[in-house]
């Protein structure tokens, strides 16, 4: 019902990437691959679910002059903590990653979602708002990478999906390439959605 | 420290690792502050300032604080906070000393805090072991690199409002597929460094 709702609405109906728009930088950096997509989302999305339950316990200590910067810290603090876990558990991704780790602090989307959601309601929905908006954000990030990967390497995961016959356009794994791929998919999707509008 | 590479780290910031361009740093102005090339100029104007003397404050503070301290794990913490302390300060100058300036960059003042190209410069500053010249050199490329970019783009989507662009690519998809060509032709410089 209602839990549902707040969940499931991050995932399509105000998707962050697809339809909010937020998010750009790592969105477009980190989607050369679906590994490097996926580890992104999920690092995303852990800081987004616990920066929302800190923000909506404390929101009543914060006088609201102060309250983007006290945000910004909340955020920082949980931003270093999934950055030293991944440095000691996932190097490797980790490495792939760089500065897009510590740039999760400046993602639009976490400051977004503490100012008009977790400032507003209580710890749990909260928590679930941040986990939908974070698979919506990880589902994105995955289909852009997918793309990406499929079209400029011809692998899926690392798996070769496209055999010998396929010439890779190295270009899509590369600056440009994310520009285009996630303009084609910005477009399919207003095609998607503009057709359901007409069906109703 | 010789000239050669102070002009080195000058074209590899602006053209070759142009910050929007080939590292996708500060895409939210950049599409969000493109639609005139006036005010896309005010925000590189903005942005060129705080980049300048953030990398210098960075820079002070990551090696006169954090790292006798051992506590270069604050790193993010403290980046970030000197540069939302700095937008406010340059904020507060900016309109005591010249209101009308202040006028014109407006709500744009405020948003470099989340400019994610601020905090990834001086990041970069440091995974690179510039020293406080290279630093601030590169920061100066880089927000040459960002203004250039910007202003390049505003000029192309003033004109783009005027052509007959199919329904579904209207606003945000063909500006991605600009942004795709331009980048493409900055690939073009990839042999200059």
């Amino acid at each position: 019902m209602k839990f549902g709702r707040i969940f499931s609405r991050g995932i399509v109906f105000d998707n962050p990437v697809y339809v909010q728009l937020l998010g750009m930088c790592p969105t477009l950096a980190v989607t050369n691959s679906a590994k490097n997509a996926l580890g992104m989302g999920l690092a995303t999305t852990a800081v987004l679910i616990g920066s929302n339950m800190v923000i909506s316990l404390i929101k009543k200590l914060i006088p609201s002059r102060i309250r983007i910067p006290a945000f910004v810290v909340v955020i920082a603090t949980f931003v270093t903590i999934v950055g030293m876990l991944m440095k000691a558990f996932l190097p490797d991704l980790d490495k792939a990653l760089g500065i897009f780790i510590p740039l999760i602090v400046v993602n639009c989307l976490i400051l977004a979602r503490a100012e008009s959601f977790a400032s507003k309601q209580t710890v749990f929905p909260s928590a679930i708002d941040g986990a939908g908006m974070g698979l919506g954000f990880t589902i994105a990030l995955v289909i852009l990478g997918i793309v990406r990967e499929l079209l400029g390497a011809g692998t899926i995961f690392g798996m070769t999906i496209l055999g010998e016959f396929y010439q890779p356009a190295r270009i899509m794994t590369q600056a440009p390439g994310a520009f285009l791929a996630l303009g084609l998919l910005l477009a399919l999707f207003n095609k998607i959605t503009s057709k359901e509008l007409n069906e109703l | 420290m010789s000239v050669s590479s102070i002009f080195l780290i000058l074209v590899s910031s602006i053209l070759v690792n142009n910050f929007i361009l080939s590292r996708f740093l500060g895409i939210c102005p950049f599409f969000g502050v493109s639609k005139q090339v006036e005010t896309a100029f005010g925000m590189g104007m903005a942005v060129t300032f705080v980049m300048a003397l953030a990398s210098l404050l960075t820079y002070i503070i990551q090696h006169l604080i954090l790292i006798p301290l051992k506590l270069e794990y604050l790193q993010t913490i403290a980046f970030i906070l000197v540069i939302a302390a700095l937008v406010q300060f340059v904020e507060m100058v900016i309109e005591k000393t010249s209101p009308t300036l202040y006028q014109s960059l407006g709500v744009y003042l405020p948003l470099i805090t989340t400019n994610c190209a601020v905090l990834g410069l001086t990041l970069i500053n440091i995974q690179m072991k510039f020293n406080l010249i290279e630093a601030v050199i590169h920061a100066i490329g880089a927000a040459i690199g960002f203004s250039l970019a910007i202003v390049l783009f505003a000029a192309i989507r003033e004109r783009l409002e005027l052509y007959d662009v199919p329904e579904v690519f209207k606003g945000f998809p063909i500006a991605l597929i600009t942004a795709s060509l331009m980048s493409l032709a900055f690939l073009g410089f990839a042999g200059l460094v």
